[in-house]
């Protein structure tokens, strides 16, 4: 009698601490996921205020820079079709286009030393490439919390919580571009010589 | 080992120097209530133990709740000043760190002094303010402005500027509570031949109180210290890990090695806070034992040989 008593104690204090790690890491697992998809807003915020400052830019350049329209309106055809974009993958493809065009339109920028000497411009040109700047290290951010993520729903013993719950893997934000990935981030900033020491 | 487990040590480590000095304010309030009771004086409760940890406890809090703007304020700290292109270009910079730690945006102030540096204060992540010198604005490009931004948001980040706000006000309140000892000592000089009286044990208390009042402010000195060095390495490394450029703050830490000038407005107890020591230090330090025992920082020419070696490595 004694022993089956002590067989079930043995059973239900197994089953109590089982329960608790469960707990625990289900909770774990929810807090990565949530930290995953606020990672990924934080990208869509500067996203969305770089599709906002685009058009004040080419607007602020568009009558110095006459003799650029092809470029112009190449740099407006990507920002309006990332604009559009749906999803992970697409939305990295189309923000990859973008960043090319623009770092051609700031390039041939450095051509006009009148658009160098406009206070608009220069604001427009370091708010654009602190933008750029923090898509990276936000994009940075969120590529470290998935890869967290998913290998938490990957290792064992977690992999049981994570199957029974139905969690799924996330896409990376991944550069698709060879000279994309050559240079992480483009530096749009034109320094004028006096800040140069 | 990653930055989660680093923050946990960090946490872990505050607690254990807590530890480690209010065992030296109690060592020292102990000395003295022997020295009272062998003295003929005994109220019962040893108020002299208490009245050391209280004066440790009260500093600590104090500096936990008020610290950061009592160290803003003595170093003249202003707000940034968006209207001006280089402050705005810091706001940005200062933003786009705080995206990559993925942390709450601190507050940026400028420090009107021609010398270039920069610390952080607060207590975490939560709450946070970075200050950085007119002279570091104008001395640094944009690359090497973030590598500094993103060295004192590795402090913020990590827990070391909670942990260096505690340490150096229970070192203060050992150093205070010593120069008292030492003056009542003194004042009390006439009264030693009573504790003679009292015999072995008023004699031994006499000897472990001199021994802690003499030891207790050299052994937080060196421990501080020790401590605030090797969160300079940490943050180096961990802030090169957020702007993954880590030649940027090594050109950084040479120019701001290469300013000679102390920072006037940064006074010495904000020194462990800094990013350089603002008295001063030469690229091409490399520091003796001596030197380094009491110094905040680790030699900035070893700094920037490390940073270089990370940047080879990748």
């Amino acid at each position: 009698m004694a022993a089956i008593g002590g067989c079930l104690t043995l059973i239900v204090v197994i089953a109590f601490v089982g329960a608790i790690w469960a707990i625990w890491r289900y909770n774990n697992l929810v807090s990565l996921r949530n930290q995953v998809a606020n990672g990924w807003k934080q990208i869509d915020v500067q996203l969305k205020r770089r599709h906002d400052l685009i058009p004040n830019l080419v607007a602020a350049v568009k009558g110095e820079m006459q003799f650029e329209q092809d470029t112009l309106e190449k740099v407006i055809q990507a920002r309006n079709s990332a604009v559009a974009a749906r999803g992970v993958a697409d939305a990295a493809d189309k923000e990859n286009v973008l960043t090319q065009t623009l770092s051609r339109l700031f390039a041939l920028a450095e051509n006009y030393p009148n658009l160098k000497s406009n206070e608009q411009v220069k604001t427009l040109m370091e708010e654009l490439s602190s933008t750029e700047n923090r898509i990276g290290f936000a994009r940075q951010f969120y590529n470290d919390i998935a890869t967290r993520f998913n290998t938490a729903q990957q290792l064992f013993p977690d992999n049981l919580i994570a199957q029974a719950f139905k969690f799924q893997p996330v896409e990376l934000y991944e550069l698709k571009d060879e000279t994309e990935r050559a240079v992480p981030r483009v530096d749009l900033n034109i320094r004028s010589d006096q800040t140069r020491s | 080992m990653n930055l989660y487990d680093q923050q946990k040590r960090n946490l872990e480590n505050t607690r254990l120097f807590i530890a480690g000095f209010v065992v030296l304010l109690a060592l020292m309030g102990l000395g003295a209530d022997g020295l009272l009771y062998a003295g003929g004086f005994s109220p019962g409760i040893p108020i002299a133990t208490l009245g050391a940890l209280g004066v440790g406890g009260l500093s600590a809090w104090w500096s936990l709740h008020g610290g950061d703007r009592a160290v803003l304020e003595s170093t003249h700290a202003v707000p940034l000043d968006p209207s001006d292109p280089k402050q705005r270009i810091l706001d940005n910079v200062v933003e786009e760190i705080a995206i990559a730690g993925g942390v709450p945006k601190p507050a940026v102030y400028v420090v009107p002094d021609s010398d270039p540096n920069a610390f952080a204060t607060g207590t975490g992540p939560d709450k946070a303010s970075i200050a950085v010198t007119r002279g570091l604005l104008d001395a640094l490009d944009r690359d090497e402005l973030q590598g500094v931004i993103g060295h004192e948001m590795s402090h913020v980040r990590n827990y070391d500027v909670r942990l260096m706000t505690v340490v150096a006000a229970l070192a203060g309140a050992i150093l205070l509570l010593a120069d008292w000892s030492r003056r009542g000592l003194w004042w009390g000089g006439g009264r030693r031949r009573d504790v003679r009286d009292g015999g072995g044990l008023g004699v031994a208390f006499v000897v472990l109180w001199i021994v802690s009042i003499i030891l207790a402010p050299i052994i937080a000195q060196i421990v501080s210290m020790a401590v605030s060095r090797q969160r300079e390495y940490l943050a180096d490394a961990s802030g090169a890990e957020l702007t993954r450029n880590p030649l940027a703050l090594a050109s950084a830490l040479e120019k701001i090695a290469a300013a000679v000038a102390p920072t006037k407005s940064i006074k010495q107890g904000v020194a462990h806070l800094c990013i350089e020591d603002p008295r001063g230090g030469s690229p091409t330090d490399q520091g003796g034992f001596w030197a380094n025992l009491f110094s905040t920082h680790p030699p900035i020419g070893r700094r920037i040989a490390i940073l270089k070696e990370m940047a080879y490595q990748r």
